[in-house]
C-alpha cells in the first residue's frame, strides 16, 4: 500500500494520493446528502411516524372502545340484578298483602257468620215468643170454654160431693192430654 | 472494466491494478479536474433511490401495512428502534432518527454499489463523501453538545471527573486528541478504507483470473478457478463488509450524539 502511495506520489499530477478528496466530489455528497436530509425531515420521517402514531391510536382506541362495551355491559347486568331483586321484593309484598287480605275476609266471614248465627237464632227466639204468646192466648180462651164444660159437667153430676168433683176434674184433664197429644201427633 | 482489460494487454508479466485505477475517465470532464466523475452519478443515483422507495412506502400510511410499505416500515423501524432508539433513548430520540436514518441509507446504497455486478463501484472508495459525512457527524455532536451544556460542554468532554490534577495533566491531553482530532478522522477512514480495499480486492481479483486464463499453460490456466472461487468468497464478505459499515457509521453517529447529550454524566 505504501509503496502503491509512493510511486502515485512519484508519478505526481493528478490528485493520485488516496487521502486527497475530489472538491467535486465533496461537493457532489454534501448537496446530494442534504437533498436527502431534507426530503427525509420532510416527508419520510413524518410519513412513517404519522402512520406509527394512527396504528397505536388505532389499537388503544379499540381497546378502549372494548372496556367501554365492558362497562356497559356490566351495568346492565348490575341493572338486571336490580331490577329482578326488585321484582322478587315485588312479590313478596304483593303475596304479604294477599296474606293479609285473605285473612281479612275470613275474619270478615267469619264475624258475618256469627252475626247472621245471632239473627236466626233471635228470629227463633222471637218465634218461639210469639208462638208462646199465641198459645198462651188461644189457651186463655180454650181454658175459659173449657172451664165453662168442666163446669157444666161438674153442675151436671151434682156439685155436692167433693170428692167427685175432684174426679171428674181429673178425668177432664187426662182427656184434655191425650186430645192435645192426639194434636201434636 | 478498464482497469481490468490493462494486464492483459501484456501477457509477458502480471501488473497488479493500483489506486490509479480507482480513478475511471470522467463520464463529462471539464476544468483542470477530472469533471463528472462515475461516483458523482452514483452518489445523486443514490439520492434518487433512497427517495424514490421510501416516499413511494410511506405515501399509502395503511394501517395495515401492503408488503411495499411493510419493507420500508421494517427499513425505517430498525434506524428508529434498533440505533436511534436504543443508543440515544429518551423522549428526544425521535429528533436525531431523520439525520441517522438519511446517513445509514445513504451509505448502504452507495456501498451496495459495489457488490452489483454492472456498476461495481462503491462511491466512497473515494475519500471526498466519507470526509463530508463524517464532517456533518463531526459538527452536529459538537452542535449538541453545545446546545445542550453550553461552552462548558468542552470542558466536560474533555475533563473526566474524579481524577488526580497531575493525571489529569494527561488524560485531558489524550481526550482533546481522541476526542476532536482523531475521532472524525478515524469515522471517515474507516468507511473509505474498506470501501477502497473491498474494491481493490475485487479488480485484482478480476484481473488476476483474466492474466491466468490468458497463459499457455494449462496448470496455470486450471489455477484461475482457485482464484475465482477465492474472489467469491472476497465478494460474499465484501457484501457483508458494505452492509456493515453502513451499520457502523450510523451508530457511532448515535453514539457521539448520546455522549454530547449525556456529557455530564460521563
Amino acid at each position: 500500500m505504501n509503496q502503491l502511495i509512493i510511486s502515485a506520489a512519484t508519478e505526481g499530477e493528478k490528485g493520485t494520493n488516496p487521502l486527497v478528496p475530489n472538491i467535486w466530489e465533496m461537493g457532489v455528497v454534501l448537496v446530494g446528502f442534504a437533498v436527502l436530509l431534507y426530503i427525509v425531515v420532510k416527508f419520510v420521517v413524518p410519513m412513517f411516524e404519522k402512520t406509527f402514531a394512527e396504528r397505536a391510536e388505532a389499537i388503544e382506541g379499540g381497546i378502549a372502545k372494548a372496556e367501554a362495551a365492558q362497562a356497559e355491559a356490566s351495568a346492565a347486568l348490575e341493572e338486571y340484578k336490580q331490577q329482578l331483586t326488585d321484582a322478587r321484593a315485588e312479590a313478596n309484598r304483593i303475596r304479604e298483602e294477599a296474606r293479609a287480605e285473605g285473612a281479612q275476609i275470613l275474619a270478615d266471614l267469619k264475624a258475618k257468620a256469627a252475626a247472621e248465627s245471632a239473627r236466626i237464632t233471635e228470629q227463633a227466639h222471637a218465634a218461639i215468643e210469639s208462638e208462646r204468646q199465641a198459645a198462651v192466648v188461644s189457651l186463655r180462651s180454650e181454658v175459659g170454654t173449657l172451664a165453662t164444660t168442666l163446669a157444666g159437667r161438674i153442675v151436671g153430676e151434682a156439685l155436692t160431693d167433693d170428692e167427685r168433683a175432684a174426679r171428674v176434674v181429673d178425668r177432664f184433664l187426662a182427656d184434655l192430654e191425650t186430645q192435645s197429644a192426639g194434636a201434636a201427633k | 472494466m478498464i482497469a481490468l482489460a490493462l494486464p492483459a494487454q501484456d501477457s509477458g508479466s502480471f501488473t497488479p491494478p493500483g489506486i490509479d485505477e480507482m480513478h475511471l475517465p470522467a463520464i463529462l470532464p471539464w476544468g483542470a479536474h477530472d469533471g463528472f466523475s462515475k461516483q458523482m452519478l452514483l452518489v445523486i443515483l443514490s439520492v434518487v433511490i433512497i427517495a424514490t422507495f421510501f416516499i413511494l412506502a410511506a405515501r399509502k400510511q395503511q394501517l395495515v401495512p401492503g408488503k411495499l410499505q411493510f419493507a420500508g416500515e421494517m427499513a425505517y423501524g430498525f434506524v428508529r428502534n434498533s440505533i436511534a432508539k436504543d443508543i440515544i433513548g429518551g423522549k428526544d430520540f425521535i429528533k436525531y432518527v431523520p439525520l441517522l436514518f438519511s446517513l445509514f441509507f445513504f451509505i448502504l446504497v452507495n456501498n451496495i454499489y459495489g457488490a452489483i455486478p454492472v456498476i461495481q463501484l462503491p462511491s466512497f472508495s473515494h475519500v471526498g463523501g466519507a470526509y463530508v459525512l463524517a464532517g456533518i457527524v463531526f459538527f452536529t455532536w459538537i452542535a449538541i453538545g453545545v446546545k445542550k451544556n453550553g461552552l462548558k460542554y468542552f470542558k466536560l468532554a474533555t475533563v473526566p471527573s474524579g481524577i488526580p490534577w497531575y493525571i489529569l495533566l494527561i488524560v485531558v491531553p489524550i481526550e482533546i486528541i481522541s476526542n476532536f482530532l482523531v475521532r472524525p478522522v478515524t469515522h471517515s477512514l474507516r468507511l473509505f478504507a474498506t470501501m477502497l480495499a473491498g474494491h481493490l480486492i475485487v479488480m485484482l481479483a478480476g484481473s488476476g483470473i483474466e492474466f491466468l486464463v490468458m497463459q499457455e499453460n494449462v496448470l496455470l490456466k486450471g489455477a484461475s478457478v482457485l482464484v475465482l472461487v477465492g474472489a467469491i468468497a472476497m465478494y460474499m464478505l465484501e457484501a457483508l463488509i458494505m452492509a456493515l459499515q453502513a451499520y457502523v457509521f450510523t451508530l457511532l453517529t448515535a453514539i457521539y450524539i448520546e455522549g454530547a447529550l449525556h456529557a455530564d454524566s460521563h
